[in-house]
């Protein structure tokens, strides 16, 4: 297929409406032609504010992965967190589109994405940390992708149809990041001195946000059983720390929540960043 | 994929300490319910639903829709690769075509769509649906021996049988890089070959290297 030949395709796309290629805002909804109809007895509530959450860890965790492009360690790093951040960047957009179907606002992913304020967002703290250095980075991935995996397994056999299928296509992709993840924290923590001392900071810095997630129990409601989510990310986290030669702390956890709306200061700047163009530009596509 | 238990604690077999559980797994997991939908791997390209034969222009259709090639990997179809699902007629009278995405983030699924809804229209086809289908999720197990054969004619190892496992997913804790399913060099033959890396240049593939032809290629990577 040559370019023109495509390009010419995706201008055929646009005009009548049933597609656009951008990367900016106006992409077309990810969920196009899914039957949306939410199932007798499922709460509307609650499924779109577990869609949103979810999304919100997908988005933000996307976002923090997405700095170490042009400066990961090698450039078969750089091209798998970018790839890992792709994936999470999927599923925040088909996240947000049921979350707009389900809660009857009709908004679109770039609404939720770009269009909303740090205050509005439900994502577990440990999400927009900094970037941190890359066994810090290594070590918030394990978390989020070791619980995120827990949690869509059991979402895959969610009441809501539409939820169900993001989490089972997820669980393919986040056992990907998860063994990532493991890998480097084996290597780092079974390197070097300086390896192992900088992999047991990274550990110890994002242990404390790890209560957060094991205390979140918005998933149940959709039959995500999060206490077994939870055990499992705990069970993740030691047997890869033993693995890996690391101690695992008796972390007191950090009070409050994001999943109730408390933000530390670093997700302001990063949205900042992230919503600076569509806001700068509303409505524009190319 | 079953719901596992509610219990607080996860089966050891979470933690694998090597590859041939997780294999032997997959082998007896081979045909799951998910999966026979889709006969020997190929595409579940709808049949007739109707059964009155072909009278009707869908099977034109169905060629010119199975004809749109893959915009990263173009020696594939839409079809060989299996993100066809189904070619038919909508009550309206519409050709409606079923794709699924590969992985969430795939940001080719939005060509896919232009480039089919134009193969029809050059078809003869003026109502064109594509629809999106989410479930069952995309699977490596529904590329064809044709898009096999044309990954490997490209020097690009196609995949092995997708783990498909029933509980827990596998979490495999080794200091090697190698923990990864034996695949040939598609240069050499060789089947002594291991991973660079597991993330590519696009989400479906992974980075290896042939330690006997010392070649690097690409592997689309089992899911």
């Amino acid at each position: 297929m040559s370019d023109e030949h495509l390009s010419a395709s995706l201008a055929a796309g646009a005009e009548d409406g049933e597609g656009r290629w951008a990367f900016g805002t106006g992409f077309e909804d990810p969920l196009h032609g899914v039957d949306t109809t939410v199932p007798d007895g499922v709460d509307a509530g609650a499924l779109a504010a577990l869609c949103l959450a979810l999304g919100d860890d997908a988005l933000v965790g996307a976002q923090r992965l997405a700095q170490w492009t042009t400066d990961a360690p090698e450039l078969e790093i750089e091209l798998a967190l970018a790839n890992i951040g792709l994936d999470l960047l999927g599923q925040a957009r088909l996240l947000y589109a049921r979350t707009g179907q389900v809660d009857g606002t009709g908004r679109g992913e770039d609404d939720f994405a770009y269009w909303r304020d740090a205050d509005a967002f439900r994502n577990v703290r440990l999400a927009e940390l900094p970037r941190g250095d890359f066994a810090f980075s290594m070590a918030r991935l394990l978390a989020l992708s070791a619980w995120r995996l827990a949690l869509f397994q059991r979402l895959a056999a969610a009441p809501d149809p539409v939820l169900a299928a993001i989490a089972a296509k997820g669980v393919k992709e986040l056992a990907y990041h998860r063994q990532f993840a493991a890998d480097w924290i084996v290597r780092l923590g079974d390197g070097t001195e300086e390896s192992a001392r900088r992999m047991q900071a990274g550990y110890d810095e994002a242990g404390p946000w790890l209560g957060e997630l094991a205390a979140d129990t918005s998933a149940d409601a959709l039959g995500g059983d999060a206490a077994g989510a939870a055990a499992e990310l705990r069970q993740v986290w030691e047997e890869t720390a033993r693995a890996a030669g690391l101690t695992v702390g008796a972390y007191p956890a950090h009070p409050g929540a994001g999943r109730s709306g408390e933000r530390t200061e670093h997700l302001a700047p990063l949205l900042e960043e992230l919503q600076s163009v569509a806001r700068a530009h509303p409505g524009a596509a190319w | 994929m079953t719901r596992p238990g509610a219990a607080v604690t996860v089966p050891a077999a979470l933690f694998d300490a090597g590859l041939d559980a997780v294999l032997a797994e997959a082998a007896r997991d081979t045909g799951g319910p998910a999966l026979r939908a889709v006969p020997d791997g190929g595409p579940a390209v709808a049949s007739d639903a109707d059964g009155d034969g072909a009278g009707d222009g869908l099977e034109l259709a169905r060629a010119a829709a199975s004809a749109v090639r893959d915009p990263e990997l173009p020696m594939l179809t839409l079809a060989d690769l299996g993100v066809l699902r189904s070619v038919a007629y909508a009550a309206d009278g519409a050709v409606e075509v079923a794709l699924t995405p590969t992985y969430s983030g795939c940001p080719a699924l939005a060509e896919m769509r232009a480039e089919t809804v134009r193969a029809l229209h050059d078809a003869g086809f003026p109502e064109v649906r594509v629809v999106t289908v989410l479930d069952p999720p995309w699977s490596t197990d529904w590329i064809s021996e044709a898009g096999r054969r044309a990954l490997a004619a490209h020097h690009i190892a196609p995949p092995g049988p997708a783990p498909r496992p029933s509980g827990p997913v596998p979490l495999t804790l080794s200091p090697t890089r190698t923990a990864a399913p034996e695949v040939a060099c598609p240069l050499c033959g060789s089947g002594r070959t291991e991973e660079i890396s597991r993330f590519s240049a696009t989400s479906c593939r992974a980075l290896r290297r042939c330690l006997a032809c010392r070649e690097p290629f690409e592997h689309v990577k089992e899911i």
